[in-house]
This record gives C-alpha cells, sequence and structure tokens, in this order.
C-alpha cells in the first residue's frame, strides 16, 4: 500500500480518474486456478464472455491457432488467464463446452512451477 | 441604473434565474417556493429562456437529478421549502462533498409537525452543518442580488460548494416591493459561463464521481472542505466588489444599522430585520441608544467580523425564527460564540419569535429594547416574542 | 448479427468499459452482466450507479474499475440522477457546448430499484428522459448480507424475513417489476439472464437504441448470498430460465415478446435445490410452499403467454 496522501494532496472533489482498480491484483483471493488446455479449445469465448473479472484476455489472430481435433481457429482468440485477477471462481471451467478447463488447488499449481 | 419593477420576492428570484439563463433547472413545487417554479417555467414556455427544466416527482428527486446535472457539467439551480428541504436532506448533505457548485433558493417555512406552510427559520436552521454556503435576505431586491452573487462565490475555483440564498415565506416571497433588475447584458457578463472542466460528460477523460471513502480517507476529504469552505470570506468579497459596480450597492456579511453607539444592539435575520430597523428609528427618536445587526452570510460564519461590530456594545439580544429544542437557539448561539473571546462580553439575551408565521410588530420590537435597556435579562433562558401563555 | 467474439473484444480489450481489480465475490453474476451490457453501446456510455454491491465493489477510493464516466450518489436516486445527467447532456448539446454522442446508463440493484428506488424510476420513465435503466436482480439486499427486497422471491429466507420455526421464509411474491414500468408506455423493456450473452447483449442494444427511456432487468444469481458454489453462477441462470422462474422476454413499444419457452419446462426443485436461502423448504413440514410456488410460476407463465397471444398493448 503506497503512501497515503495529506489532505492538502487530495484532488478536487470525490473523484478518480478511470480505471485505477488495475492496481489492485485480485488474484491474490485464489483458491483455485483454472487450467487452459488450448488443444481442446474451440474458441467459443464462453468462458471469456462469463468471466466476472475480466481475466481471460483476447486477441485477434489472422493466422489462425490449432485448436480441438487440429481445427484451426481464426479472428478472436483467448490467451491465457490473467493470474494477477483470476479469483478462481470455476465459471469457465464448469461452463467450457469441450472441458479443456480444470481447476486445480493453488498450492499444486506452486508445487508444480517449483518443480520446473 | 436598472428598471424597476414591482414584484414579489419569488419573482425576484425567478428573475435572477432568467438572467443567469442557467442549463438546467430541477424543481418540485411546495407553498410558498411554488411562484418561483411557476415563474420560471412561463419563461421557459415562452422561450425567454433555454433552460432545460424538468419538473421531478419529488425533491429528493430535484436534488439528485440537480446533482447529476450539477456533475454532469451543467449550471443547476433549484428551489424548496421547509417539508422539501426535509426530503432532500439526504442529498444536500451529499452536495458540498462533492464539490458541486448548485446554487438553491430556499423560501423559509416553518418545519412540520404541526404542518405549517408560513415564515419560520427551522428549515434553515436544520441544514447549517453539513457544508452549503448560506446567504440571507432581508428584501425581494437583496434575493435578486445574492441569486447573481451566490452563483459566481460558489462556482469560483477555490471555493466549488453549493449555495441557498433564503427569503421569508409569504412575507418576501409573496409580497410586491419595488426591485430594481440591472441590465441583462451586464448581469449576463458577470455571471459568466461555467466551465466545462469537472464534466462528466468530457468522454475523453472518464472519471468515477462519488466512489466508497474508507476510514483511511474520509476525514482528509471533509478537511478539505472544510478549508474550501474558508475560501469564501475572501471570494465573497471580491465579487461583491465586482457586482457593486453593476449594482451600486455594497455586498458586507452583515448589515449593521444604528450600531456605532448602541448601548443596546437586536440580531436578527431576513424581513423582520426591516422590522427591527423601523423599530430603532422609534426609538431613537425617543434618544435611546439601539441599533440593530443583520446576519447576510451566515455560513460560513463570520466570527471575527461580528466581534469587532460588537465589542463595544453592553448588550445584545438576538431575536431567533426557531428553536433547537433542548438547547440554545441557533442564531443566539453562533453570536455566543463570536463574543466568547471578548475581554469584556456583552451581556446576551435569547429571543424566540415568529415561529409558524406569527407576526412580529415593532412594538414588541421596541419591548425588546425597552427590556434590554432596563437590564432586566435572564440569560439562562430564553424568551418568547407574541406567545400567549 | 453480434457474436460472442465480437462481444468477447469489446468486454475484454483495452478500451473495456469496465476492468479487472474489482472486489467483486469471486463468482459474481455482476461482472458478465455489466461487462456485457456496456459493450452493446455503440456510443461512449454514462454510467450511473445506485447505493449496491456494483457500486461499492468497483469503487473503494483510491480504485475504480469503471474506465466510462461514472458516477454515484445515493441509494434510491440512479434513475433521478440519470435525469439530471440527461437533462444537462440535453442543454449543452443544444448550447453547443459540447458535441460528443452519449448513451446513459442507470444501474440499481433489485434494492435500489424495486423498492427505495421505485419513485426515481417511475417519474425518470414518466417524464420519457432518454436513458436505459439496468436493474441487476439478485433477489435481496446483497451488499449487506441478504436482507429481504420487493424482489425477494416468495418462500426465500432473508436476514430481514427469515425461515425459522413459525416462518417458512418470505410469505408475499415478488413485485412484477417489467409490467410495471411497461405501463409507463416506455418504448423498451427487456427481462434477460446472465448465462445467455446473446440475448443480454441484444436486448442492451435495443435499449440504448430505444426512442426513449428503456428498462432492462437482468437475473443475477449471488454465490455468496443465494449461497452456492462460486462455479454454478451461469448454472443457476440456466435453472431459472428452465424452469420458468425467470421468463426471457421483452415488452417493445408496449406489445409483449417471449423470447425463449421451454418445450418441457423443469420443475422448480430444479432451481430451489443446492440454494441455501431455500433449504427449509426441503424439511417436512413446507412441502405446500414449492406446492403453491410452482402454481404461482405455472400460472404466471401461462398469463404471460396468454398476453403475448392476444397482442395487447401496454
Amino acid at each position: 500500500m503506497s503512501e497515503r496522501k495529506t489532505w492538502q494532496e487530495l484532488e478536487l472533489g470525490v473523484e478518480l480518474p478511470a480505471a485505477t482498480s488495475l492496481g489492485y491484483k485480485t488474484g491474490g483471493w485464489r483458491v483455485l486456478r483454472p487450467v487452459w488446455n488450448a488443444s481442446e479449445c474451440i474458441y467459443c469465448m464462453i468462458c471469456v464472455n462469463y468471466c466476472p473479472d475480466m481475466a481471460i484476455p483476447v486477441t485477434k489472430s489472422e493466422e489462425g491457432v490449432a485448436g480441438k481435433g487440429g481445427r484451426l481457429f481464426k479472428g478472436v482468440i483467448r490467451l491465457e488467464t490473467n493470474l494477477d485477477y483470476c479469483k478462481g471462481c470455476g465459471i469457465c471451467a464448469h461452463e467450457c463446452p469441450t472441458k479443456c478447463l480444470s481447476m486445480i488447488r493453488e498450492e499444486e499449481a506452486e508445487q508444480a512451477s517449483c518443480k520446473l | 441604473m436598472g428598471v424597476r419593477k414591482a414584484i414579489t420576492g419569488a419573482e425576484a428570484a425567478a428573475e435572477a434565474m432568467r438572467q443567469i439563463n442557467p442549463d438546467v433547472v430541477v424543481a418540485y413545487p411546495i407553498t410558498p417556493q411554488t411562484p418561483i417554479v411557476e415563474q420560471f417555467a412561463k419563461y421557459v414556455a415562452d422561450g425567454i429562456v433555454d433552460t432545460e427544466m424538468v419538473p421531478v416527482e419529488s425533491e429528493h428527486s430535484a436534488m439528485s437529478a440537480t446533482v447529476g446535472a450539477e456533475a454532469a457539467g451543467a449550471r443547476a439551480m433549484s428551489a424548496t421549502s421547509s417539508q422539501g428541504l426535509a426530503l432532500m436532506w439526504e442529498i444536500v448533505a451529499a452536495t458540498p462533498g462533492l464539490r458541486l457548485p448548485i446554487v438553491m433558493s430556499l423560501v423559509n417555512r416553518a418545519l412540520s409537525a404541526p404542518i405549517n406552510i408560513h415564515c419560520d427559520h427551522s428549515d434553515v436552521m436544520g441544514v447549517t452543518t453539513v457544508g452549503w454556503i448560506q446567504i440571507f435576505s432581508e428584501n425581494a431586491q437583496e434575493v435578486y442580488e445574492n441569486l447573481l452573487l451566490a452563483i459566481r462565490v460558489a462556482e469560483d475555483t477555490r471555493v466549488q460548494l453549493p449555495a441557498m440564498v433564503n427569503q421569508d415565506g409569504f412575507i418576501t416571497s409573496h409580497a410586491v416591493e419595488p426591485v430594481e433588475i440591472f441590465d441583462d447584458a451586464l448581469v449576463r457578463k458577470f455571471v459568466g459561463v461555467r466551465s466545462l472542466n469537472r464534466a462528466l460528460l468530457d468522454v475523453e477523460h472518464p472519471k468515477s464521481i462519488g466512489p466508497l471513502v474508507l476510514p483511511d480517507y474520509y476525514f482528509e476529504f471533509k478537511r478539505a472542505q472544510e478549508e474550501a469552505m474558508s475560501k469564501v470570506f475572501e471570494v465573497y468579497r471580491e465579487v461583491g466588489t465586482e457586482l457593486s459596480a453593476i449594482t451600486g450597492k455594497q455586498y458586507p456579511f452583515f448589515e449593521t444599522y444604528r450600531v456605532d453607539d448602541a448601548e443596546v444592539v437586536v440580531v436578527v435575520l431576513n424581513s423582520a430585520a426591516g422590522t427591527a430597523k423601523a423599530a430603532v428609528d422609534a426609538m431613537r427618536v425617543q434618544g435611546k441608544k439601539v441599533g440593530m445587526l443583520k446576519p447576510i452570510l451566515f455560513r460560513p460564519f463570520p466570527y471575527s467580523e461580528v466581534r469587532d461590530a460588537l465589542r463595544h456594545v453592553p448588550v445584545v439580544g438576538v431575536l431567533d425564527r426557531s428553536m433547537d429544542f433542548g438547547a440554545c437557539a441557533p442564531v443566539y448561539s453562533e453570536f455566543r460564540n463570536a463574543l466568547w473571546k471578548l475581554d469584556k462580553r456583552p451581556a446576551m439575551q435569547s429571543y424566540i419569535y415568529g415561529l409558524g408565521g406569527r407576526d412580529i410588530m415593532t412594538t414588541e420590537i421596541e419591548a425588546v429594547f425597552e427590556e434590554l435597556l432596563s437590564g432586566k435579562l435572564d440569560p439562562e433562558h430564553q424568551r418568547y416574542i407574541g406567545l400567549r401563555g | 448479427m453480434p457474436t460472442l467474439q465480437e462481444i468477447a473484444l469489446k468486454t475484454s480489450g483495452a478500451d473495456a468499459r469496465i476492468v479487472s481489480g474489482h472486489r467483486m465475490c469471486s463468482g459474481c453474476g455482476i461482472g458478465s452482466l455489466i461487462k456485457t451490457v456496456l459493450a452493446a453501446s455503440d456510443k461512449p456510455v454514462i454510467v450511473i450507479s445506485a447505493t449496491g454491491c456494483l457500486e461499492v465493489v468497483t469503487t473503494i477510493y483510491p480504485f475504480t474499475a469503471w474506465n466510462t464516466p461514472w458516477m454515484h450518489l445515493t441509494f434510491e436516486n440512479a434513475a433521478s440522477v440519470a435525469a439530471g445527467v440527461e437533462s444537462a447532456y440535453k442543454s449543452l448539446k443544444r448550447r453547443g457546448r459540447i458535441d460528443s454522442d452519449v448513451n446513459i446508463l442507470a444501474v440499481g440493484g433489485d434494492g435500489g430499484t424495486y423498492d427505495i428506488g421505485f419513485q426515481a424510476l417511475s417519474g425518470a420513465l414518466e417524464r420519457q428522459h432518454k436513458f436505459m435503466y439496468l436493474v441487476y436482480d439478485n433477489e435481496g439486499y446483497m451488499n449487506t448480507g441478504n436482507q429481504r427486497s420487493g424482489a425477494t422471491p416468495f418462500g426465500a429466507s432473508t436476514t430481514t424475513v427469515p425461515a425459522g420455526k413459525v416462518s417458512s421464509g418470505k410469505p408475499q411474491w415478488r413485485k412484477n417489476l417489467v409490467e410495471i414500468v411497461a405501463a409507463h408506455r416506455i418504448p423498451y423493456v427487456g427481462q434477460a439472464a446472465v448465462h445467455n450473452t446473446l440475448d443480454l447483449y441484444k436486448k442492451a442494444q435495443k435499449g440504448f437504441n430505444a426512442d426513449g427511456p428503456a428498462v432492462l432487468a437482468v437475473l443475477q444469481p449471488c454465490a455468496t448470498n443465494w449461497s452456492f458454489d462460486a462455479a454454478l453462477t451461469m448454472q443457476y441462470s440456466k435453472l431459472a430460465v428452465e424452469t420458468n422462474f425467470w421468463p426471457l422476454y421483452e415488452i417493445e413499444n408496449g406489445v409483449v415478446h417471449v423470447n425463449t419457452k421451454p418445450s418441457n419446462r423443469k420443475p422448480i426443485e430444479e432451481f430451489l435445490k443446492g440454494q441455501t436461502r431455500f433449504r427449509h423448504l426441503f424439511k417436512s413440514g413446507n412441502e405446500h410452499v414449492i406446492v403453491e410456488m410452482q402454481k404461482m410460476i405455472d400460472d404466471e407463465w401461462a398469463r404471460l403467454l396468454k398476453l403475448e397471444e392476444s397482442g395487447i398493448q401496454f
């Protein structure tokens, strides 16, 4: 937490510039973490649109990426979940039509990354 | 030199609003404020102003929409009385915290219960602590000029606080007086246009207004608000000087009448101050040295100026047109606060008068002067003028 | 025709009007709901929030998750504040002081809409201000821990009307907000649910583009207070629709149009089970409550279909 301002340093009114919450990493709330198997993904965007935390970034791909059944998916594709903000609610995994998303416990994920 | 019109206090308020031609007016009718709204609505209907006027469904919505409009970037005005003020209290309390320079006419009317539509100051005195600038008007001329002054003081970058301009319900709002209305172009130039630099509608610079503030910051926000309140005095003086160039009048924080050599001074707000001046003159004819002080700027309260004005006065009687049940009356309290620091304090007496529109006569104020001159004070108890029983 | 891909791009990119880092409960239905609605506007959106979950979790000084102009005043006046913003917009535009085109969105929870904010909403709709009012309906005052609202369903246990030895929860049915606002003769009212992203998005588009005020009522299952596992938010939204508890329909220019007609509606128990707020209904002695609930839902559904069939205009 940064130094708190004195009253003299406050901006006029009770106002904030846009989007400052990006500085608040809610990823620390997680007990479960999503694991995404991109090779089984059909890039349906259900998980992206459901995520309450806007934690699944997307991009546009002209060349396309390989997904389920080796098919090439072009256009809007999802990327790895942004773990800075993902709270581990599990909606993405529960709603995924191909079950390419699963939830594992944070401790398991940490142990797995330690092994590397 | 303006044009003299025979108009009521309410119409005078509407005239000021006509010249200001705000972007938005939101109001809900309540006696005795209604003629302000009706007169302004007529201006809108006849295309004399091009204000967006919103006939909302309650006073709570009236102030909410006024806040919305002001936050959006508009210059927004409103008006109310008594129960209407009480209903919008929640939002009235929030407005200064958001630093929105809304200007509102308050036509003073007694608070229920019992329900009473006539004049007293219980409505405004219930809202002195939340941070609105409060200006009081003795007559229709003052109502008109105070509204013009208020816009500029409120919107000044050093202030950015809302202001309410008070006038007595029915006595001022509904009584016809000669009012000098100054040149439209001069007034428009004086009032200017509100800057859009804080506008929510500025989509290029999106911001969030009114977030939740926890104990780690709330105190600092309120201190900053208090600092702005303290700047009102210097801004009021500057703006008053500028307005003087148009009107030829002065804009002091309070008016003193024959106070210089007075042995007794009576303090009274709004229309009864006019009655008090007549009583002062009647007493002076008899050789009695009395005077009157009429507060104009009540919030922020000019403690040191009041102290200087009354330091030489042996006896001060304060006439309050409202009560603070179980405690000292509001105007009396402020004057006691102001005079506390003096090595030699005046003797003081609190009087309650005029509740629920009960008239006060010059003879009654003369009787007050006689009582105060005779030294028959009872500082532990407030007295009641014109009360049966 | 919008696609989930287009919506995804709008809600997750740099231009997203609401961003990460807010303090919504894990799995909160509001997140998906609000980002979808915001994405549906083709103009910049000015958002006015009532006090409630959305306002509190998105703006705790010095953090704000809003990447679009936003304001909050108090609990009961999202609609009247929005009316003020809309009036300022009209006035300033007319006077040539601003030139941007915007949409205005007032957002309240069911508390700030059905109860304390009802009057302000009714007034703003009657005056036909051009804005959209979005109510995220989680069926109680959830930000403060599940107190009862006028939208709390029959039989639900809340902290202010709890189930107990002599009570089976709320004894009254919830208000029908959609019909109430339709009676104000506004051009568009939509009832949507958070799981059906496309339906919600299209309704939000219609609301933003309506030639007058619009109201969008969206069911938002609340994992924390309905009490179920956070991962099941969308599932409960689906069940609400599949049981006819929450029909997806619209009233466009006064005419009712039902969007989804389950061929075999699921029994209401499917929706109720697993939610702690309805747990007491499965105890012996409370069977009649579920029976009454099922009858009410079936009667309401039949009535809605009749209304649609009749073509009667509100």
